[in-house]
């Protein structure tokens, strides 16, 4: 496997952490269907929070957060759709988040948090 | 509340206006969205702003930046808002001191490595921020010169980004830059045109000096190689200094035209002398999207010279009606209406017919007299009408060379001396009334009580009036040049001498 590929799958245990320790409930990780994958799905009181984790191990090449586009927004926006359509006894409001970490190796991770970018 | 606003100019003509710049950051995915009217060069600000932030260690927060210029529905052309936008940013991020940023116009185009790059059109900004009541401006260490010429305004020259944020706070560490200036102002040539220079023609030497003294525009009609462009190029130099005030208008169109202005503001009247094959748009100014003023509003309180006139497109010499009417230009557009000032004095040259012979003692003309009408007939009578003076010159003989030799030549600055005491005494004269130069005063004033010339002074006009040979407009034109000739003299009131001199420049063409 990649390295990179590590380092997301690391970012996304952590944001799962970081949401847990903010009073999040993980509803799924790694949740695929034929369009794609959402990386989170947790409950933060009445609302459903579609999660994407971008991870990077520095800023040289940008921050994370830019590297969230539209495009992929919109498509973790159709994968919110399939999702609550495989869920039918759930019926909340959803909302669509990004978590940027900033993971050096050795060194301390930064975690930001935007909310309903979507 | 992450929101951070200041101030930058945004130019119509000569005519600024405050634009309020704010930015806010909001909690959302990095972006950048410039909002309120701009246009293609303004829209790339965007990049040209984050790059220099990145550049120059101001860095931009990751976070989405709203940029709004208002009012949003004044058009705002160029990269001169590039400085505020990023200021407002940094402000709106509380990187430097938000209060000192919003006392502040800001004025300048950032490159990409962070410096700031001269602005053309810097002074009527300032003076229309100053007129707004800014105290203190920020602008690009190049126009800082030319910014201070304002007075009563505080300039703040910085040669970088980072100079600008320390300024107003910023915690950042100083590196310094060089800056970038502009071409110095070259040394004008017009300093080695001398009214000596010209031999023989002593009739067209005494009616420049009328030109100069009374503001009268002037036709001069030859054959090539009769001195015409040698006379019409020395008509500035004997044209008194600008004033406070027209200096003022001369380098603010100089700034908007992209000339160098330098550190004192021009004080000898312009020559503008465009090509016969201008277009309208090159005299009067125009132009999409920006408006830019033309040879006749750089020509303002000085010479517009037009060489060769007949050859010159007719839609371009009767565009030249309004700014003779009225002393300045309007230019129109679908979004807005750009005013430059236009009170030139106009010289047109003229062969008199294509081949340029006709007339002439040593040469014989080989045009057709349809030909020869055509040509003089190219400048349309309304535009003809507004010019006082109308002269033939004649090419020099070897005779009047040797003895222009021997004859005592005038200097410019003998002349300019002279100009000045006969525009003091026109002034003194018309100190009553709301002209200042007799070029400017309507012919019914003339004929009024006000000024009223006895019978036995105007007996000769009166008499080519009789016969038909002086039209009400051209008698009109003959008392004025009276009036400049008697204050070149000093004399109190044009006398019959003064009349059949002036009636003896209006007889290039019959009027």
């Amino acid at each position: 496997m990649a390295a990179k590929d590590d380092l997301g799958k690391r970012g996304e245990a952590l944001a799962a952490a970081f949401l847990v320790d903010a009073g999040y409930d993980i509803l799924d990780r790694n949740w695929r269907c034929r369009q794609g994958e959402i990386d989170v799905v947790a409950l933060d009181g009445d609302e459903t929070v579609f999660v994407e984790v971008k991870t990077r191990s520095s800023i040289a090449f940008g921050h994370p957060l830019e590297a969230i586009t539209m495009q992929k927004l919109a498509r973790v926006r159709r994968l919110a759709g399939a999702w609550c359509g495989e869920h039918p006894g759930i019926r909340r409001r959803i909302r669509i988040d990004a978590i940027a970490i900033i993971a050096p190796p050795g060194g301390p991770v930064q975690f930001e948090h935007v909310r309903s970018v979507f | 509340m992450p929101l951070g606003r200041t101030s930058a100019v945004a130019l119509l003509g000569l005519t600024g206006a405050i634009v309020e710049v704010e930015a806010d950051i909001s909690s959302n995915l990095p972006g950048f969205v410039l909002i309120g009217l701009p246009d293609a060069a303004l829209g790339e600000a965007r990049d040209r702003v984050r790059a220099a932030a990145t550049n120059t260690g101001c860095e931009f927060p990751t976070r989405k930046v709203t940029v709004n210029l208002s009012p949003a529905a004044l058009p705002k052309h160029g990269s001169g808002f590039d400085l505020a936008i990023a200021l407002a940013i940094l402000a709106a991020d509380r990187l430097v001191n938000a209060g000192s940023v919003a006392s502040v116009v800001h004025l300048g185009e950032l490159g990409l490595d962070g410096r700031l790059r001269p602005i053309n059109g810097i002074l009527p900004c300032i003076l229309a921020a100053s007129r707004a009541g800014a105290t203190t401006v920020m602008v690009p260490t190049g126009n800082a010169d030319e910014a201070a010429l304002v007075p009563g305004v505080r300039v703040v020259g910085v040669a970088s980004l980072l100079e600008a944020a320390i300024w107003h706070g910023g915690e950042y560490t100083p590196v310094p830059v060089e800056p970038i200036l502009r071409a110095a102002p070259e040394e004008s040539a017009d300093d080695d045109l001398d009214l000596s220079d010209i031999i023989g023609n002593e009739d067209a030497i005494a009616a420049i000096q009328v030109a100069a003294a009374g503001g009268h525009h002037m036709f001069l009609l030859g054959p090539p190689g009769a001195g015409k462009t040698m006379l019409a190029a020395r008509l500035p130099g004997i044209l008194p200094d600008l004033d406070a005030d027209a200096a003022l208008e001369v380098s603010c169109v100089r700034s908007l035209s992209g000339l160098p202005v330098g550190a004192s503001l021009v004080t000898r009247p312009p020559l503008e002398a465009p090509h016969h094959t201008a277009t309208a748009a090159s005299i009067v100014g125009g132009g999409s999207g920006v408006i830019r003023p033309g040879a006749a509003a750089r020509a303002n309180h000085g010479v517009l010279f037009l060489d060769e006139a007949p050859e010159f497109q007719r839609a371009v010499l009767d565009a030249l009606r309004q700014p003779l009417e009225s002393g300045f230009i309007s230019i129109h557009r679908a979004n807005s209406v750009a005013h430059f000032p236009g009170r030139f004095q106009l010289v047109l040259a003229a062969n008199p017919c294509p081949c340029g012979q006709y007339g002439a003692r040593d040469s014989e003309c080989v045009c057709g007299p349809s030909a020869r009408r055509r040509y003089l007939a190219r400048l349309s009578g309304p535009l003809l009408d507004r010019i006082d003076i109308q002269l033939r010159v004649a090419r020099i003989t070897s005779a009047t060379m040797r003895m222009a030799d021997e004859n005592q030549r005038v200097d410019t600055a003998t002349v300019r001396r002279r100009v000045v005491a006969a525009r003091a005494a026109t002034a003194e004269r018309l100190s009553a009334t709301p002209w200042a130069l007799n070029s400017q005063v309507p012919g019914p004033w003339l004929r009024g009580p006000h000024a009223r010339l006895g019978p036995s002074t105007t007996a000769s006009i009166d008499r080519a009036l009789e016969r038909g040979g002086l039209t009400m407009r051209g008698y009109d034109r003959v008392l004025r040049l009276a009036w400049t000739l008697a204050d070149l003299d000093g004399a109190q009131r044009p006398t019959a001498d003064h009349l059949g001199r002036a009636l003896y420049l209006r007889k290039a063409i019959s009027s």
